[in-house]
Parts: C-alpha cells; structure tokens; sequence
C-alpha cells in the first residue's frame, strides 16, 4: 500500500448559482494577459450545453483521455507512439475557433468621437491580430439555455436518451438546466502528464497538484489533445500550455483557492483525502465496462481513521497534519462516507479528484389550495405576502416519485456522473431527497414522523448522519468547507543548499520574463 | 583575390558559425530556457499547416540524415552507389524528397503571410530562416539537376573537406574547385548553422526523443519523505528535481 495525500474538491451543484463569479476571480489573478485571454481556468456551464470548448466532451472530436485496448491502458489521442509522430502536426489539436476568438470593445471611441448623426458605437475588436471582428462566439455562449437548438440539443450527454426523451426536455414550460462549474480535476492518473513528450508536466506528491514547468514545456501541444476536460490550454503568445494550478501559492499559505474562496453559492469544498498509489493502474485497466469506474475509484480511496491506513501513511512520510486534515476533510465526507458526490465522467479514465454533488432538480410540484389569509394575519404588516390561496407543494405522496418524474431524465445526469448507470445516480438523489424530507418534517412539520424516518431507512442512513449533511450542505462555516493541510516548505527548503538562498533556488526566483524575443 | 574570398568562406565562416552555434545554443539554453522551442502557432491556424508543416519536417530530416550519412560513412555510401541501378534509385529519392521539403517551405510561407492572425506570432527572424531555407533548398535542387550523381562525389570530394574541417587542418583545394551552386550551397548551409542559436531553429536541439523512456506518470517531490523523516540520513545537498 503506497498511500499518498490528495487536495480534492467537492463542488455541490444543488447550490451553485451560475454567478461566474469563480470565473472571474480566476480570470482576474491568473488569466489576464497576452495569449492567456481566452483561457478560462474555472468557467461554468450551463447544462444541458455545447460547453467549452465546443462538445469538450465529445472525444470522437477530441480524442481525449485513456481508453483500454486488450487490456492495456492507451491513450485516446496522444502517446509515445501517435505523440512523436504527430508531433509536426497534431491532427487533434482543437484551434482557437473551438473556444472563442478572444475580443474587446474600443470603448474610446465612445469618448473621443467627434459629433455626427449617430451615436458612436464601440466596434468589437479582436484580442488576436487588434483588427474589428464580427463576435461568433464566447465563453458562456450556451449560458442560461441561450441558443437552445444550436447548443443544449448538441450536448454529448444526450447520448442513449430517446427522441421523445430529448424532446420532452426542451418544451418551453419544462425547460430546465443546471449549472456545471469545472477546473482541472487534478486527477491521480492524469491524461496530460502521460501525453507530454518533454516531461514538463509533473504532479505534485506532496499535494496532487498537476502543474506545467513554463520553462520546460516546449509547445508539442500534446496535452491539450490528451486532457479529456480539455483543461489544459496553450498560450498562443508565449508557445506554452497552461492549466489551472489549484492556486497552489495560496494553498501553501492555508488559503483557499480563489474560485472557491469566492463562491457566493459556497458550492465548494476542498480538502485532503488519501490513496493508494499502487492502485491507480489496476483501478482503471481492470474495469470490466466503464459503467463501474466511478465505483472503483471510490474503492480506492482510503479511510483516514482506520489504523492500517495511518500506519502505511506515516511509513510513507505523509504528515501527522495532513492525516489530520484527511480526517475533517469535507471530501472524505461527501465523497467516501456518504456517497454523494460521483466524479465528472470517470469513463474518461482519468480518475479526476473533483467531485460533484448532482443536482436534485427540478422536481415537479403541483399547486395545492390554501387559506393564506390566516397565515397573513400573524405576519408583520411590512411583510412581502401574496394574496393568493396556492401553495407550490413540492411534498409528495410517493416516496421517491419525484427522482422518477424529474424534468431533466436521470440518464442525462447519469451520463455525466456515473458513465451511464442510472441507479448510482438514483442512488445519491434519494439520500440529497431524504435529507429535505427529515429537515422538513423538523422545521416545517407538514410531513409526519412516520414517514420521514421511513424515508431514512429507505436510504439507510440515521439522522445523526443526516443532519451532518444538512450541516456540511447548508450552515458549514468557512473553516468546515475548506480543511486546508499545511505545506510544510519549511522541511523542503532545509533540503536545499544553503538555507539561506532558498527564497531564490526554491521555486519563487523566475528571473526571466515570460516573453518571446525570437 | 578569390583565394581571400575562398578562405573566408570556407575556412573563416565554418569555425565561426561552429563557435557562435556552440556558445549561442548553450548560453541561451542556459540564460532565456522558457524560449528554448517553436513557437507553434497551430493553436491560431490548424488546417494548412498540415501542408506545410509536415512535407517539410519529413522532407529536411530525411534529406539531413543523407548528408549526414555522407560525412559519416563516405565509403559505404560509395559501395552502395557503385551499382548503377541503386545510385539511380537514391538520386530519384533524394530529389523527390527535395521537392517535397520546398513545396512544404513554400506552403509554410504562404501560409504565414496570408493569415492575420499569424502575423503576431511572426518576427523577421522566422522571415530570414524561412527565405533562407527555401533558398537553400532550391540551391540544393539545383545542385542535384545540374552536377548529377551528388551522393558519390559529396562523399568523395565534401567528405574529405568537411573531414578536414573538423580535424583543424583545413584544405580547401577540392572546394574551391567547385561550381558555383555548389559553393553557394554549401555557404547557405553554414549560414543556417550560424542562425540557430537565435532563431526557433534551437527546437531541433531539445527533440523529445527521452519520451520514449520515461514511464507515462511523472510524480516530483519536494523532498523524500522517507528520508527527511528518518533521523539516520545525512544532511544532503542534493536539490529537488523541480528546482
């Protein structure tokens, strides 16, 4: 057993609001430059959606990830074979049409204009070559639904959903769609490290943290074909690719990452969990069908308080701290102990270490009479009351008929979350179901005792449990979602030459600027 | 007069461009490593070039490993060549490969000049590599239209000169000698080895070919954690691999 540590995350989507504000928050410290101004390390997705880049999920186009052949572990579209040869042209390197042509506005021209008949406009120009451009595309083109028959009827995640089912989601009063926030997963078998022909690309043992050495990636491009969430970008302007570092200066710090650190929803989690290390091949190559991957990557987590596992872990010199951290992380929680979080396509073969709450949505409700006047009454005069008698009722008669009558068909959710299998889906929806069924019948008290607690041992879980996933879900603190473990730079540095230079041998002195001269 | 002229060329400008390509290639892998590649500009433009960037990759290496098998094994080439039949194929070859290197430099070019998008990715110095290697290219054609049979005598005549080249005992009889395509090929050729340390040429030297080795995964630690956690290990100064 070769444990190691992990900073993973866990992203609720229950609670994410679509604000961008993660996007911007990245975008404004770490992507705001020459070459990096179409990248967006964190972007959000409107689903069902096209995404970005276009159909990123679509590895027939893209040729992403790992795929297994006789029993070996390949990658889609890169290797040490395809790589070298296509290494002149990468016949799989999507072009910046597939994000978007990076633009702005020439917003001076609203000011300086001399005065004519019209209003002066502020003509978009592009990023690129500086000249006007007619806008095709940008980021979040697809948002909210925008363009529904060019973008959320072309999601790959359709796949296996029946016409009439496909149909049936997109009529104007059944409409709806949910948010999918997405940054490198820092995966623990990562398809861009494997694909890079120089070795630039490397993960960190400490922390799991993927990262590109800027002065050793030579711009084969391969990693960009190679990562199946299309999470590692090139730089056009610099000839390097760049991904998204999980805010690693802030992590060493005990700070939280800028995108969740911002998270008005506070839809983000991050925390510690443990591996092994040994497992990572096997995990992946010896799946009978993809249906199973995100299973045996739960599998192969590790629990921090069994004592065999903190033994193996000390033996490997994981920290006393970080074990600590393993042990409050709130990813463990969702992840291993509750099961609610699955990752985002494991079919991939990537064992990406971001996971995702799905979203309990819509549920159909039905309208019920009631007297709202007398309620009325008790409220304070000032108080926003309608002065009708309907009630959205969203309790139901059934258990579980909800999950089953849910807007959105539970094979488009389990096309994303668990490769396809509906049941593991069901599965985390009836528990997210359960834990409103129990609070309700607390706080509101229109549904009786009976039934909530059948409802819990439907689900299997005792309302201690719940009300921790209550708690983690809707009060957690600061200090609750973000268990950051400490970096220890302290013993890295003594390992260094002189002590006393380590603030330029260390990592932090760059002298050379990030500029092409020739 | 000539004699100068000759010397300067064939003497004075192939231990020039030897000594600026080694401390030029070495001082700025050392000095500027984070622009030690091809700037690639396939993310801004995909589809051509294929036509150009593959052709003459494919083109010049193959060409550049014939040259080089002339300088290093002159004899066997001229075993291989002494049937008449197999000197005729390698020459066909050779030529073909020619045209396809200048049709892959010519695709290149056109590419890069009629794309706007390209143009703030291109520096006069891509310019002055591309034209001289299209010239270089078409000297070398020409060469092999007009002094026939190149494979045998470059590795009778050049061989022995380049030979005496590198052995400091320069002799240029055989070279002076030459016509005059072939001279200005071969001062083409020096003048590309002079312009790789500044120019994206310096990408051929940092080729990938350790890729092949490595395991698919790379996993660095800041420190081994077995180590620093066992009293008994010495105080190293060995650095960290990602310093």
């Amino acid at each position: 057993m070769d444990v190691r540590a992990q900073v993973s995350m866990v992203f609720h989507l229950d609670k994410c609001i679509g604000c961008h504000t993660c996007s911007i928050a990245c975008k404004n410290i770490w992507t705001d430059r020459k070459g990096a101004e179409y990248m967006w390390w964190n972007n959000v997705e409107t689903k069902p959606g096209t995404g970005y880049p276009t159909k990123w999920e679509d590895q027939d186009i893209y040729k992403g990830g790992w795929q297994k052949k006789n029993g070996e572990l390949k990658l889609r579209g890169a290797g040490k074979m395809r790589g070298l040869v296509n290494i002149f042209h990468n016949p799989h390197l999507p072009v910046i049409d597939d994000y978007y042509e990076p633009f702005t506005y020439k917003y001076l021209d609203l000011i300086e204009s001399p005065a004519m008949n019209d209003q002066p406009t502020a003509r978009p120009v592009s990023l690129i070559t500086g000249k006007p451009i007619d806008i095709k595309m940008g980021p979040n083109w697809d948002d909210d639904l925008g363009g529904t028959p060019d973008y959320a009827r072309n999601d790959p995640n359709l796949q296996g959903l029946t016409a009439a089912e496909q149909e049936a989601m997109f009529q104007l009063e059944r409409m709806a769609f949910f948010y999918l926030p997405r940054i490198c997963n820092h995966c623990l078998n990562p398809a861009c490290v494997a694909s890079c022909p120089s070795g630039a690309i490397y993960k960190r043992g400490e922390d799991g943290v993927v990262l590109i050495n800027q002065d050793v990636c030579r711009a084969w491009r391969m990693c960009v074909t190679a990562c199946p969430y299309k999470k590692s970008y090139f730089n056009w302007g610099t000839g390097k690719s760049e991904k998204c570092i999980l805010c690693y200066p802030r992590l060493e710090s005990g700070q939280a990452p800028a995108c969740m650190h911002s998270c008005v929803g506070r839809i983000r989690y991050l925390g510690v969990m443990l591996y092994d290390a040994d497992k990572i091949e096997s995990t992946v190559a010896g799946s009978k069908n993809d249906q199973d991957l995100a299973q045996r990557q739960r599998d192969m987590l590790l629990d921090p308080f069994d004592p065999e596992v903190i033994q193996a872990a000390k033996e490997n010199g994981v920290a006393d701290s970080t074990l600590k951290a393993a042990q409050d992380s709130p990813v463990f929680k969702f992840v291993k102990l509750w099961g609610l979080a699955l990752p985002l396509h494991a079919e991939f073969g990537t064992l990406p270490m971001l996971f995702y709450v799905p979203p309990l949505l819509p549920v159909m409700a039905s309208l019920s009479e009631v007297d709202n006047d007398e309620h009325a009454k008790n409220m304070d005069p000032v108080a926003k009351h309608w002065n009708d008698n309907w009630l959205y009722d969203t309790s139901t008669e059934e258990l579980w008929a909800t999950i089953d009558k849910a807007r959105l068909p539970l094979k488009y959710l389990a096309n994303m979350f668990s490769c396809g299998d509906e049941s593991k889906v069901k599965d985390v929806l009836k528990k997210l179901m359960a834990v409103r069924i129990y609070r309700r019948w607390k706080t509101v008290g229109d549904i009786d005792e009976t039934k909530a607690m059948a409802v819990l041992n439907d689900v299997d879980l005792a309302p201690e449990t719940i009300e921790d996933i209550y708690y983690l879900t809707s009060l957690a603190k600061f200090d609750d979602r973000f268990v950051i473990p400490a970096a220890h730079r302290e013993q890295a540095i003594e390992m260094l030459e002189f002590t006393g230079d380590a603030k330029g041998s260390a990592g932090f002195g760059v002298t050379e600027k990030p500029r092409r001269g020739w | 007069m000539m004699a100068v002229l000759d010397n300067f060329l064939f003497v004075g400008l192939p231990y020039a461009s030897l000594l600026i390509f080694l401390v030029g290639t070495i001082y700025r892998y050392k000095a500027t490593k984070f622009n030690y590649s091809s700037l690639s500009s396939q993310f801004l433009e995909g589809g051509n070039l294929y036509w150009g960037s593959v052709p003459f990759h494919w083109g010049i290496l193959f060409l550049f490993f014939g040259h080089l098998i002339a300088f290093v094994i002159p004899h066997s080439v001229l075993a291989f060549n002494s049937e008449p039949l197999r000197l005729l194929i390698l020459e066909i070859v050779a030529f073909i490969f020619g045209l396809i290197t200048l049709f892959g430099l010519i695709m290149l070019l056109a590419r890069r000049i009629s794309n706007p998008r390209l143009k703030p990715v291109t520096n006069w110095m891509d310019i002055t590599i591309e034209g001289l290697l299209i010239t270089e290219v078409i000297l070398g054609i020409l060469v092999a239209y007009t002094a026939r049979w190149g494979s045998s005598w470059f590795a009778a005549v050049l061989t022995p000169y380049l030979y005496s080249i590198f052995l400091l005992q320069p002799d240029i009889a055989a070279v002076s000698a030459m016509p005059l395509l072939v001279k200005l090929h071969i001062i083409g050729a020096y003048l590309i080895f002079l312009l790789i340390p500044f120019s994206r040429l310096v990408h051929l030297l940092v080729v990938p070919l350790h890729y092949i080795w490595r395991p698919y995964q790379r996993v660095l630690w800041n420190w081994s954690r077995r180590k620093v956690r066992n009293p008994a290990t010495d105080w190293t100064i060995t650095k960290p691999e990602n310093n």
